[in-house]
């Protein structure tokens, strides 16, 4: 048997990395715009820990990405330096905040995937990745535990609760899809057993996400959405907005530190 | 952010680490058991404080009078033999 290196190709994990990373750093920011207006004050903690376990695991990640790819880019310079066309998110976590159901939505779309690709990544032959896999499933359940029960006591409350539940689930569901689309970086490593295999995700995520929305007596299209280009930089107009407050400080006053 | 009187008071019981009891830290509003939880590990347990969490309605706790305190709590102050620092240890006794 060969030796990973010999097989894998740095540029595949550098797109990989940086493609979750993005994830975890924009899905973070928004979370962090509910500081100070979340509904409840108890709420307010909730969210802000959400988003500083996602910035702790896009700073990981976006460092991994730097070092592999050898151009001496790090963190910040990947967070603050590069425009929106750079960026790889997926278009889901780029969806503005809404109301609380529209955040929730998010999350429980978002979160469920995190845990099942966490939970693959984790068995990765790759160290580094797996390392900050093992780390984050635990992160990233209880994530999924919060959005849950929102859902469920949303969407199976009020009837006020359940129609804004219903409708944040049919605003966010044309981007369910992308997050399982499997691009030629993705293939290659996952023969090389670095990545897991996106279309078993996509079964578990159709499985999970469906038993908690009926429960929640939420409804949902057959087919998961077919919106995308994230991970390719072709992103909504929402992104450029974020990144524009995002990015003034480091871009004003580059390596500003407090 | 408003203050919301719809959900209850909840008081929150942490257990450390090398604690062996529960021990009351502060007291949260939610809707029910399971997001006073989910709210207990996120106001109380940031820095690693707990490895178990107890929440009980506030509601649900019955306190001493205060008015009562002289009849409840002066009683004892004058039977010092109830404190172990009452009785003279052997010099030669191992602790």
């Amino acid at each position: 048997m060969s030796s990973i290196a010999a097989v894998v190709a740095p540029s595949d994990l550098v797109e990989v990395a940086l493609g979750l990373g993005d994830d975890c750093l924009i899905l973070s920011y928004r979370l962090s715009e509910w500081t100070a207006h979340a509904p409840e004050f108890e709420e307010d903690v909730a969210m802000a820990n959400l988003a500083l376990d996602l910035l702790g695991q896009a700073r990981n990640l976006l460092t991994l990405a730097g070092e592999l790819e050898g151009r001496g880019r790090d963190e910040d310079e990947l967070a603050y330096l590069r425009d929106d066309r750079q960026f790889c998110n997926l278009l889901l976590v780029e969806q503005p905040n809404g109301d609380f159901a529209v955040t929730m939505a998010r999350q429980l779309f978002f979160s469920c995937y995190q845990v099942l690709l966490y939970r693959g990544l984790a068995q990765s032959s790759s160290p580094a990745l797996a390392g900050i896999a093992a780390k984050g499933v635990k992160e990233a359940t209880y994530h999924l535990e919060h959005a849950t029960l929102w859902t469920l006591r949303l969407g199976d409350g009020t009837e006020e609760s359940h129609l804004r539940m219903q409708a944040a689930v049919d605003q966010l569901w044309p981007f369910t899809g992308e997050p399982f689309l499997t691009e030629a970086a993705w293939a290659r490593l996952c023969d090389a057993r670095v990545v897991p295999d996106l279309q078993a995700l996509r079964e578990r995520w159709q499985a999970e996400v469906r038993a908690i929305l009926r429960e929640a007596r939420l409804e949902c299209p057959e087919e998961l959405g077919r919106q995308r280009g994230g991970r390719e930089g072709l992103h909504s107009e929402h992104l450029g907005h974020l990144l524009a407050e995002m990015q003034h400080l480091h871009r004003s006053h580059p390596n500003a530190t407090w | 952010m408003t203050a919301n009187s719809d959900w209850p008071l909840w008081e929150v019981f942490l257990r450390g680490r090398r604690g062996l009891a529960h021990q009351h830290v502060g007291s949260l509003h939610a809707a029910d058991p399971e997001m006073a939880i989910q709210n207990a590990r996120d106001l109380y347990t940031r820095r690693g404080e707990g490895i178990s969490i107890w929440v009980v309605r506030s509601a649900e706790i019955h306190a001493s009078d205060p008015d009562d305190q002289g009849p409840l709590f002066d009683p004892p102050a004058d039977k010092i033999y109830r404190h172990p620092t009452f009785y003279e240890v052997p010099e030669d006794l191992q602790l």
